[in-house]
């Protein structure tokens, strides 16, 4: 028989034993008889020879070899029958583990899809970014550096280590067919498709001749344009689509969800066929670059040939090359500060899962005391210690995998609302979903949650004293139960200090921060994007009609008071930072003092409502040809002047960033003409923080004619109005167009959005550890009554004593609220240690974030104190309303 | 699991091994043959016999048929397998070995002391 047989057919087997055993103590009756005993004595001596039957049976079970399997079916049963006899305690426990598992796995699946799963591409790990290296670029404060195009093909064609292709950020208006549409381009090289291995939805990837100057204009649309703009028509293969007034024909449509840098862009052209200066020029570095190890290259390979191919660039053009190199590094999704507020809130989710752990362990405990004479009972019986181990542990994760269960429908509800509720959009967010590692996670975390909460009342179980066990009854509370659930309550408290109180910073800060001064007027300011007419984009000489064009018209608009120009807003994505210099002396750039700068027309000043502190703010004479000037804010004012009046004084900005370049590497000389508040451009948060905080505004008059096609690609129009913003939206869009029909509004947004929109991060952060440290608190107070109740029930006689002695029911509840409020001292001592630990991690990875103050303590405590007291109130009440006479006669 | 035999440890197998290699047998005639076997020399507890029959069986050292018996009840019968009988040979074997050795000792130490 099988192993599986001997299992399955387990109630056979037991009839066979029954029926062996049988027949040997008939033969040996019958034997005995035949000698001559008579058959009362003959039965007597067979039994006394053959040993308890129950016994015997036992022993040859264990013979079976699959004892273990059936004590855990035996042991599953009989939990679950417990569980269902204490409904009450079911329901705690089943809720509490829920609740914790439920919340950890909906965090572990957000970690999992947005940081641990690897790029959505075959072979991700041979996937790297190649990016430009230079001595003099300051990393800190621009970030990582692309690549110039003509770099980029020259490492293509001299790379043997790495298949590469290139991508470039562009935009343009697609005019036809449909509504004229403002669309996020993206230049790519023919290889793009094939180096990350993804096959197109439809059609074809470009082909190498369509990637070079001249090339047939071909076009790929993503996914998401193609439906929204094109109704997803399947026939749209072969079609013409007008982009910036040139005819492309349609040949592909990239993959659904397929992104760059975590963005799907709505259409693709060929990188090649791109023919604009700026790619040309092996001073600008605009291209991103991805690539694919070549089969048997290793990374190392691959960094020793791109730093050997930088080294060779740099000699042949060493007016563009100098100190320039390469650098290889893996390719990794595109999810920016996300990480480190997923970590948070993984932390403090942990925290909650602790504290229901402690909680369920408590709740055991208190049980498994209760159920000690249960157990001795089952150990004088013959039921080893191991064996009573394995039976509380098996019922601990029966309870830890039921709760689980619940936990992960729990999560499954939870999870679309908890990406709904995430500020902005969380990047990847297509790949976060229940799959099977979230599975895993969630039943290793139930089950190690079982096991451990099992763990301290099945070490308890063994048999030490038994027959003192046997005997106590249940007056006494062993010493060692009573110091563990002290240790429980405690470390629940604690843990819920910690949350309560990082949740009480978070608090203070966003109070704090909301009330800061943007040094902007907020109310009422609208602020979008415009794409020019395409016909005018490719004339420089009707470019500034059309932009005063712009302004004429949106002046017209209804409830409109006034509106400006504007190439960088504050507190949004963008901006442009140059160095300066108070001399004509110019320090090497990566010493340079560095300021942001921002091209405005005249009246920015009003429709920003910014406070003008000294001098002249631009007007309508600063022209080329005249003066360059340009106001500053406070804080450039004092960085470059000290305590002397800025206005009058001059700046010199070198030709290399210069704004006003004017075609020589000269630096170009600026007149100060006044002063203007500091505006948060960075962020309510983030302001205090940022690396290049000075500012600098210049009239947009002034940037000169060859600038000008590329500075109007990235202009926005600013509007004020007296009527609420988004109303005028309609109306600004249909003024907007223009005489040519094709002029488009994108990214519409009011200034009072953006303003709160820099503080999302934080908010989300404190609605989170809000509901976290509730839960921590509604779980600890659970705890708190569980262990109370329990210890004031087994306390019972001696409470009953106590009052037949002549204890009032005040000194009774005193007894019992005495002994809890000890638990909560020593529990928020050890948490308020904790919680300073916890906000410096906050401190750290928050911007914005205070340190911890006593007044967050000071709001926080008592709150936690109280909702304990109160938990310990209700046993505590029904203690005193012991009646002497019926405790005496318990038990 | 104890087993109260004053048998060494290990030997209760042997044995019962060897009584069933005779052939086709059930539990009590199997004590039956230990008990007149080894009368006075040792003391078979019958209540360790069926656990190490069943345990044996597991190991596939011994295999069980429901036959019926001379007087017409239904026994469970025991008989050696394939795998059984190397195992017997080998403990016999070791056996031998162990007792022969143990023998020598105990004369040499006889010698010795004298």
């Amino acid at each position: 028989m099988t192993w599986w047989q001997r299992l399955t057919r387990r109630r056979k087997m037991e009839d066979q034993l029954e029926k062996e055993l049988r027949f040997h103590l008939d033969q040996h009756v019958n034997e005995l008889i035949a000698q001559g005993h008579s058959p009362e004595e003959a039965r007597r001596i067979a039994s006394l020879d053959l040993g308890g039957p129950e016994q015997v049976k036992e022993y040859c079970r264990d013979a079976r070899g699959t004892r273990w399997l059936e004590d855990l079916f035996q042991d599953v049963r009989f939990a679950l029958r417990v569980l269902r006899k204490n409904p009450g305690f079911a329901a705690v426990a089943l809720l509490t583990l829920a609740l914790g598992t439920g919340a950890t796995t909906v965090m572990f699946t957000v970690v999992n899809g947005v940081l641990l799963k690897p790029l959505p591409y075959p072979q991700p790990n041979e996937l790297v970014t190649v990016r430009g290296h230079s001595e003099t670029w300051n990393t800190k404060i621009f970030g990582e550096q692309k690549v110039a195009y003509p770099d980029f093909l020259d490492c293509e064609r001299d790379s043997r280590s790495l298949e590469m292709a290139g991508t470039l950020y562009d935009g343009g208006t697609v005019n036809e067919p449909g509504p004229p549409e403002y669309v996020d381009l993206r230049d790519i090289s023919s290889g793009l498709f094939s180096v990350l291995r993804v096959n197109l939805a439809q059609g074809r990837a470009f082909l190498p001749e369509e990637d070079l100057p001249g090339g047939v204009p071909a076009m790929i649309l993503g996914y998401s344009f193609w439906q929204r703009h094109f109704g997803a028509r399947p026939d749209v293969l072969g079609t013409s689509v007008v982009l910036d007034q040139k005819r492309y024909t349609v040949v592909g449509i990239a993959p659904a969800d397929f992104r760059l840098d975590g963005i799907e862009p709505d259409v693709y052209t060929p990188i090649g066929q791109n023919t604009a200066a700026y790619l040309q020029n092996r001073r600008a570095h605009p291209t991103g670059i991805v690539a694919r190890l070549q089969p048997g290259a290793t990374l190392a390979n691959a960094q020793a040939e791109l730093a050997l191919i930088g080294r060779h660039l740099s000699e042949e053009y060493a007016d563009t090359n100098a100190g320039r190199t390469f650098v290889v590094q893996p390719l990794r999704p595109e999810v920016g500060d996300v990480r480190s507020t997923l970590w948070l809130l993984s932390g403090a989710v942990s925290v909650v899962l602790l504290i229901a752990c402690v909680n369920i362990a408590s709740l055991l405990l208190a049980r498994a005391v209760s159920r000690e004479r249960e157990l001795s009972m089952r150990a004088a019986l013959g039921a080893s210690r191991s064996r009573l181990v394995r039976q509380c542990l098996t019922e601990s994760a029966v309870l830890g995998l039921s709760g689980g269960l619940l936990g992960l429908l729990l999560a499954y509800a939870g999870m679309r609302p908890f990406i709904a509720l995430w500020p902005g959009s969380l990047p990847r967010a297509e790949g976060v979903n229940l799959d099977w590692r979230v599975m895993l996670f969630a039943t290793s975390v139930s089950l190690l949650s079982g096991l451990l909460f099992g763990l301290a009342p099945a070490l308890r179980s063994p048999v030490r004293g038994l027959e003192q066990a046997l005997r106590a009854g249940a007056r006494t509370v062993a010493r060692t139960a009573l110091r563990l659930h002290s240790v429980f309550v405690i470390s629940e408290i604690a843990l819920a200090v910690v949350l309560l109180v990082a949740a009480g910073m978070l608090g203070r800060t966003l109070l704090q921060l909301s009330s800061l001064d943007p040094g902007v007027n907020v109310n009422n300011v609208l602020v979008t994007r415009i794409a020019l007419s395409p016909s005018t984009l490719a004339d420089p000489s009707r470019i500034r009609p059309a932009w005063q064009d712009v302004l004429t018209r949106a002046r017209r608009v209804p409830g409109v008071q006034s509106v400006a120009i504007v190439d960088t807003f504050p507190m949004r994505e963008g901006n442009n930072m140059i160095g300066y210099s108070t001399s004509a002396d110019i320090p090497p750039e990566n010493q340079q003092s560095m300021t942001l700068a921002t091209s405005v027309t005249p009246d920015y000043l009003k429709v920003m409502g910014l406070p003008l502190r000294r001098g002249r703010f631009l007007d309508d004479q600063d022209r080329i040809g005249n003066q360059l000037v340009v106001v500053i804010d406070d804080v450039l004012a004092k960085q470059a002047f000290g305590t002397q009046d800025p206005v009058g004084r001059r700046l010199w900005i070198p030709g290399a960033s210069s704004p006003f370049f004017s075609g020589s590497n000269a630096p170009d000389v600026v007149l100060v003409v006044g002063v203007v508040g500091h505006v948060r451009h960075w962020g309510l948060a983030s302001d205090d923080q940022a690396q290049v905080r000075a500012q600098l505004y210049y009239n947009f008059a002034q940037v000169p004619d060859s600038l000008l096609p590329r500075w109007s690609t990235f202009m926005s129009v600013a509007v004020r109005t007296s009527v609420p913003p988004l109303s005028v939206v309609e109306s600004l869009r249909q003024e907007a167009r223009g005489a040519t029909g094709d002029q488009v509004l994108y990214e519409v947004r009011t200034m009072d959005q953006l303003a709160s929109g820099t503080l999302a991060r934080q908010r989300f952060l404190l609605l989170l550890f809000g509901i976290f440290a509730g839960l921590a608190l509604l779980l600890a107070c659970i705890g708190i009554y569980g262990v109370l109740a329990y210890l004031t029930t087994e306390r019972v006689p001696e409470i009953g004593v106590r009052m037949a002695l002549g204890a009032r029911p005040a000194d009774v509840m005193w007894l019992v609220l005495r002994q809890s409020l000890g638990m909560i001292i020593v529990g928020v001592g050890v948490g308020i240690v904790a919680a300073l630990a916890a906000g410096q991690i906050l401190q750290h990875s928050v911007e914005g974030m205070r340190p911890t103050e006593p007044s967050a303590l000071a709001i926080m405590i008592p709150i936690l104190v109280f909702a304990a007291l109160f938990a310990s109130f209700v046993p505590a009440r029904r203690a005193s309303r012991i009646d002497p006479m019926i405790a005496l006669r318990q038990d | 699991m104890t087993e109260k035999s004053d048998l060494p440890q290990g030997t209760l197998d042997l044995l019962i091994l060897k009584v069933v290699a005779l052939g086709p047998v059930h539990g009590y005639a199997i004590a039956q043959r230990l008990q007149q076997v080894s009368r006075d020399v040792v003391q078979v507890p019958q209540g360790s016999l069926y656990p190490a029959l069943h345990r044996l069986e597991n190991r596939g050292l011994l295999a069980a048929d429901w036959e019926e018996t001379d007087t017409g009840r239904e026994a469970k019968f025991y008989r050696l397998t394939r795998k059984g009988r190397s195992q017997l040979e080998t403990e016999a074997a070791s056996w031998e070995r162990l007792t022969a050795a143990v023998g020598l000792i105990l004369k040499l130490s006889e010698e010795g002391g004298e």
